[in-house]
């Protein structure tokens, strides 16, 4: 068909490097994969057995749940080339709103919950409204939610925590998510289960569905989306709405892990998402990423906080190594994009 | 009353007659003709400013013109959005190229227009055809004379700039479309790769889908269209053919130094 002395289309470019490159932009995820493998290598050799015990691993798990489900939140966010420092308001005005709906105003447990879960979603509503009819930036929308949502915990929870036995009393069902399955030393929460569970649905939006192939559409070029005959503003919306929800059902998990419900938790969430998506290997420009990575970067942080810790080392050095990470992460990805055109 | 064939056989496949469009004060488009004849290359070319972005946006649905008609294969037609346009078989390939960079060309291809799976795992689980969609996509691909991309599962931004034109091309003349715009689609593109690209545009033609050129490149312009419609200050003033007119003349028509030779004005 096409005649010798024309270029033909084929694009195995024989360079080693080239074809590394491709490989890297059709798999984004590998370079959090082998960050998490080297910090366990690493980790494991400096601290010994008591890293792989399963009790260690379990608890690892345990303290990234919340994190790893707002950032679940978080990544469908940053896929649109948005961004929301609200989430972790969120979290804790929904949990707020499960206890004190079910306690000051004596609802089944049960309707408590959901309601909550509603609150969030509400939330979020209000963050996609923002951005998709007022088009305001993201950034300038979830400051501002944000201060309106720690003013709304302060004024509905008076400042006061809600007790673990009143709650145990009252409303068991919304400790239930930190109830634990033992499985010989490991403790599995059900917590860390219903997060992983929500990872896979979320997985499979993304990955199988047409609304999922959109979202990550509309983040990598919002114009050649809507010139696809994708309706963006529709798409940008749902997107705050299902992240919101799911930082209601984050509420739930958290009251689970602390047993208690108070104004104050959940302060580091918003950061410490945001940091597991981009150590996951998700793209703040948009249109890039995963939610296998965003699992791998929050088991990063995990696993760099807990190995740091069980190696005797300051809990500064913590904080000091993730703030690296970030900024590592970040520069691969502003590398890649710049390489590929 | 002529019979259905004779008709079609003389009927534009794509019309359109006084086309008015303003933006504030500036006239962008003051009465403009368009003929697009099936099956052939028409060129549209115009100085900068001279409207006829705004009249390919009007025919591909992306502008709503203030008056004036658009026909499509004889009967009247009004686009609300590219989206109407498209339903009716007009594709455009926009400058821009209306591709997601970090998508993969199967992905791409079948960007809003994506096929489910039959039964309930379709309706209600949304599920993905992937299967189809990647066999029609190489499909398509090899009819063009693209299958030698290799990787369909490949992202587009790691293509060279003539195989994403090529991508947006396969996507357009992928769904059963009648006219194709393609707006400056050798623009951004070395020389052998825009020869490879002519090369499309004509295997594109000769699958009988009639194509509309935008393009500031005249020896492109004069290699391969059929027939060049000129525009200027917002309507049309001549329609050549690159055999019956040198280039320059031809500019120098586009740019008012010449007037348009009578008579021709159609066909």
């Amino acid at each position: 068909m096409a005649s010798d002395d024309l270029p033909t289309f084929a694009t195995t470019d024989p360079r080693l490097s080239r074809r590394m490159i491709n490989v890297l932009h059709g798999n984004p995820t590998i370079i959090p994969l082998f960050v998490l493998v080297l910090g366990l290598a690493v980790f494991s050799s400096v601290v010994g057995e008591r890293f792989f015990h399963p009790f260690n691993l379990s608890l690892v798990l345990q303290q990234v749940t919340i994190i790893g489900t707002v950032a679940l939140a978080q990544t469908l966010i940053i896929l649109t080339a948005g961004i929301d420092l609200s989430v972790g308001a969120i979290v804790v005005l929904s949990s707020v709103a499960m206890g004190r709906l079910a306690m000051d105003q004596d609802l089944p447990p049960g309707l408590a919950l959901s309601l909550g879960i509603a609150v969030g979603s509400a939330c979020g509503a209000l963050n996609g409204f923002f951005v998709t009819l007022i088009r305001l930036p993201p950034f300038i929308v979830t400051l501002g939610t944000w201060s309106v949502f720690n003013a709304l915990i302060q004024f509905w929870s008076g400042g006061e925590t809600i007790r673990q036995q009143e709650i145990e009393a009252a409303a068991p069902i919304l400790q239930w998510t930190g109830e634990s399955l033992r499985m010989g030393a490991a403790r599995l929460t059900i917590g860390s289960l219903l997060m992983l569970l929500l990872a896979g649905l979320l997985w499979y939006v993304l990955n199988r569905t047409a609304y999922g192939r959109h979202i990550y559409a509309v983040g990598n070029d919002a114009n050649a989306a809507r010139l696809s005959g994708i309706g963006t503003r529709r798409v940008l919306f749902t997107v705050y709405l299902i992240a919101g929800a799911i930082c209601g059902f984050a509420g739930w998990l958290l009251i689970g892990r602390i047993g208690a419900i108070s104004p104050l938790g959940g302060a580091m969430t918003n950061l410490d998402s945001i940091t597991a998506v981009v150590i996951g290997g998700t793209s703040l420009f948009g249109g890039r990423g995963s939610i296998i990575g965003t699992l791998i970067g929050a088991l990063i942080v995990g696993f760099f906080r807990n190995g740091l810790a069980l190696a005797g080392l300051d809990v500064l050095w913590q904080e000091f190594t993730i703030g690296f990470l970030i900024i590592i992460a970040v520069s691969f990805d502003q590398w890649l994009r710049r390489i590929s055109t | 009353m002529t019979g259905p064939t004779a008709s079609a056989a003389t009927e534009p496949a794509l019309k359109a007659r006084g086309l008015v469009k303003s933006f504030g004060r500036v006239v962008a488009m003051d009465g403009a003709d368009f003929d697009l004849m099936p099956g052939e290359i028409l060129a549209v070319i115009g100085d900068n400013g001279a409207g006829k972005s705004t009249m390919i946006s009007a025919l591909a649905g992306a502008v709503r013109p203030d008056a004036g008609e658009i026909y499509l294969g004889g009967e009247r037609v009004s686009f609300h959005s590219p989206m109407d346009a498209r339903a009716r078989g007009i594709e455009t390939v926009f400058q821009g190229l209306a591709l997601a960079p970090a998508l993969t060309i199967v992905d791409n291809l079948f960007l809003g227009r994506e096929y489910r799976v039959p039964g309930l795992r379709g309706r209600l689980f949304r599920l993905l055809d992937r299967a189809r969609m990647r066999e029609e996509a190489r499909r398509h691909l090899s009819e063009l004379g693209l299958m030698t991309i290799q990787n369909i599962d490949q992202v587009v931004e790691t293509l060279s700039g003539g195989q994403r034109q090529g991508v947006a091309v396969a996507r357009a003349c992928a769904f059963g479309s009648k006219v194709v715009i393609l707006d400056e689609p050798t623009a951004a593109l070395g020389v052998k790769e825009s020869r490879k690209v002519l090369d499309l545009i004509r295997d594109v033609r000769a699958r009988g889908i009639s194509i509309v050129l935008i393009s500031h490149n005249m020896p492109h312009v004069f290699e391969i269209a059929d027939r060049v419609h000129i525009h200027r200050l917002g309507r049309r003033v001549a329609v050549v053919r690159p055999s019956d007119m040198s280039m320059s003349d031809a500019v120098a028509i586009m740019t008012g130094a010449m007037e348009p030779p009578a008579g021709r004005q159609d066909r």
